[in-house]
């Protein structure tokens, strides 16, 4: 049967099972609104700012482990869609972003609208794609699914010409993908494998050290039978929060720039490290040639090739899916729990670190410390919440002082860092866990970045609760312009900041300011309790000399840390 | 240290772009791309001279790998194998200089394949260092113009790069 370039989309989508696509038309996809309009398995939802679409459909994707979708019409819309599409391929997220084009006659004439959507994406996504020919539609649709999912997960642009999208060809959907240059590795080598594990067993000053790889692989219970049978301490890169339970006495907490002592200690002094869907960026090991001073032995299992030895050594590569390998090893040492008294030194050595209690901070009568908001809203939501961060001190404070005992629960932009996440993050989020409690932690900064989706939030009901850390400054600008460029506050001051709740009422929605200590729980209460079924943005007035500690300086090495005590 | 990169890479529109994109991304050299459809006109093959230390060399194959178009890549100056340039040069030839512009032209084994009453111009095929070596031979003032293609390199006996 003959179908139209955009019937045969649409059917693309539902045949991969798509729930959500979040989107908003322009003219050349115009003909593919059309054919939305006359289905209902896919439902549409329509965000005020494509870089909300995109951000959106990452949160889905983070929160589930299904692709998340958007669409987008060609020229302006493709290019707002781009910080979206880079902070999911930064973080390795699975999203297909369908963008419009101008047709295919009007390519490279400067036609209105017109922007090279797979020459600008080129560097940030995974795979991209420009449909010429509506009988390769259904075929491209299909491989855009399965590069988007399998292997390292990213994002993958398909750009279809208007006219494609109207002319008309036979339509079946491919049952399979057979692609000769794209065949992910899945298995890891087992001698590498039991390399792995006589170094394991061997270990006197071990540590696990979890990335974000273990939350998209879904590694985490794997994961936890592994790192249980052998008590060894475990820590979490901001990615990977959640993998390994934040609340487990093995843990020692996040590592990294804002990392625990012992967390950053214990790394830096391991003598063999187990990397597991990490990759030693310059936010967790700081200077890699400082790490590289402390000898040790470092097993890395990863899906992509190109993550091992890229910033340290590696001993002992282990290509491959991140649960499949912990399986074989769980299955190597299962029969040999190592001697507790191997490592009694090493555990009492950390416990050493543990007692500087590096996150302690003072309370404050007058004025509401952001980590004191953190703690209660754990407590308020029993830890259980889905957490959609935007980026920022609120967002080192949420990981610090909301421990996450299950994956799936901490949605944050930590590769490239996206302000304005938050909202698209948590709407994304709540689409795909109607039921869940969804928090969105932020700053007076970075939501109104993307601020305008109140507006989505409210059309179609999501029961979001912004907690925002209003510290009028742009707050981790400020902090290192006071520690490292004598406290000049350049550009770094929020000036003529709006009436917050004012606006959330405006859009019709709760809004709470709060500006005393004591009133932090019970608004918190008010809002999750009293208000369940609404969205409520409070506006935490917080301390504004708030730093986040500890912090290894830029450029410095791991065990370089600034301490709150220290200043 | 130089490398010499063999690709094979589907044959799609955009396909040279994610290369060259690639090494100008992550600020790797390229210091000649040659590329070109094979007997298979569905793969192009590719054949990048690079420079790097062995970790930069491993992260280059290792990136290369990871695009989604390319089939196989192949370090050809890891084992033996041949490399040829050709170069098109065209030379002021007059008095003198015309009967050892031939001369240095034979030395060469180039070929002149263009004449007139004052140029030549001389074909010459081999290793880059040759090439270089010519153009250091010849009398740098007498040179009017230089094509060269950049590499081309294949393994020798049985090491064979094919889908």
């Amino acid at each position: 049967m003959k179908m139209t370039g955009a019937e045969i989309v649409i059917r693309c989508l539902q045949e991969e099972k798509v729930e959500y696509m979040f989107g908003y038309p322009g003219g050349a996809v115009l003909h593919l609104y059309d054919e939305l309009f006359k289905q209902d398995q896919i439902k549409h939802i329509l965000v005020r700012h494509e870089q909300a679409a995109v951000h959106a459909a990452d949160g889905y994707a983070r929160s589930t482990q299904k692709v998340g979708v958007a669409l987008v019409t060609s020229g302006p819309g493709a290019t707002n869609a781009v910080t979206g599409i880079a902070t999911a391929y930064m973080d390795s997220i699975p999203i297909v972003v369908l963008s419009g084009q101008v047709p295919v006659p009007a390519i490279g004439q400067d036609a209105f609208q017109e922007v090279d959507m797979v020459g600008i994406t080129r560097p940030c996504v995974k795979h991209n794609f420009l449909v010429k020919d509506v009988r390769e539609l259904a075929d491209t649709i299909k491989k855009a699914f399965h590069i988007a999912r399998t292997g390292r997960p990213g994002p993958v642009v398909v750009d279809i010409p208007k006219d494609v999208t109207a002319h008309t060809c036979d339509f079946a959907y491919p049952e399979s993908v057979q692609m000769r240059s794209y065949n992910p590795v899945v298995k890891g080598h087992l001698g590498q494998i039991k390399k792995a594990v006589q170094l394991l067993a061997e270990a006197k000053r071990p540590i696990i050290y979890v990335g974000g790889g273990a939350v998209l692989s879904d590694a985490a219970e794997p994961l936890r039978k592994l790192a249980h049978h052998l008590g060894y301490p475990v820590t979490n890169t901001l990615m990977g929060l959640g993998a390994f339970s934040g609340t487990d006495k093995q843990n020692l907490g996040m590592l990294g720039m804002h990392g625990t002592v012992e967390a950053n200690m214990a790394m830096h002094y391991a003598d063999v490290v187990l990397s597991v869907g990490a990759r030693f960026d310059d936010r967790v090991i700081g200077n890699p040639a400082n790490f590289a001073e402390e000898p040790r032995k470092i097993i890395h299992i990863d899906i992509d090739p190109s993550s091992i030895s890229k910033r340290v050594k590696v001993d002992v590569p282990i290509v491959g899916n991140v649960p499949d390998v912990l399986e074989e090893m769980w299955k190597l040492v299962e029969g040999r729990k190592p001697d507790p008294a191997q490592t009694a030194d090493w555990w009492q050595r950390i416990g050493e670190w543990r007692s500087r209690n590096c996150l302690g901070y003072k309370q404050d009568k007058e004025l509401i410390m952001p980590q004191y908001v953190v703690q209660k809203l754990y407590e308020i939501t029993k830890g259980e919440a889905i957490v959609c961060s935007d980026v920022g001190q609120h967002q080192m404070w949420a990981a610090q002082y909301y421990p996450f005992a299950e994956p799936r629960r901490w949605l944050n932009s930590g590769g490239l860092g996206t302000m304005g996440v938050g909202l698209p993050y948590a709407m994304g989020a709540q689409f795909a866990n109607p039921d869940a409690t969804v928090v969105c932690v932020t700053g007076e900064g970075s939501i109104q970045m993307c601020i305008q989706e109140l507006s989505t939030a409210k059309q179609f009901r999501l029961p979001i609760k912004i907690i925002s850390l209003n510290n009028r400054y742009l707050g981790m600008v400020r902090q290192w312009q006071e520690m490292f460029y004598g406290s000049r506050y350049s550009g770094s001051y929020m000036d003529s900041l709006p009436d917050f709740v004012k606006l959330a009422e405006a859009y019709g929605h709760v809004g709470f300011r709060v500006e005393k200590p004591e009133d932090v729980e019970p608004v918190l209460k008010k809002a999750f309790i009293d208000h369940k079924d609404d969205l409520v943005f409070i506006d935490f007035q917080t301390n504004r000399e708030a730093n986040v500690f500890p912090m290894v300086a830029a450029g410095k090495g791991l065990t370089d840390m600034i301490l709150a005590e220290d200043l | 240290m130089r490398h010499i990169i063999s690709i094979l890479i589907e044959n799609e529109a955009g396909a040279l772009s994610r290369v060259s994109g690639l090494f100008s991304a992550r600020g790797y050299n390229i210091e000649t791309l040659t590329v070109a459809p094979t007997e298979d006109a569905s793969l192009s093959r590719m054949t990048i001279v690079t420079t790097g230390s062995d970790d930069v060399l491993e992260q280059i194959t290792k990136q290369l790998n990871k695009l989604v178009d390319v089939v196989k890549v192949v370090d050809l100056s890891e084992a033996a194998h041949i490399e040829r340039e050709l170069m098109l040069i065209k030379v002021r030839a007059t008095g003198k200089d015309r009967e050892e512009m031939k001369r240095m032209a034979d030395i060469f084994r180039g070929r002149i394949i263009d004449v007139t009453d004052s140029t030549y111009v001389v074909e010459l095929t081999g290793s880059s260092s040759k090439l270089d070596s010519f153009i250091s031979a010849i009398d740098t003032g007498l040179i009017l113009e230089t094509v060269r293609t950049g590499v081309s390199g294949i393994g020798r006996g049985d090491r064979i790069l094919k889908v």
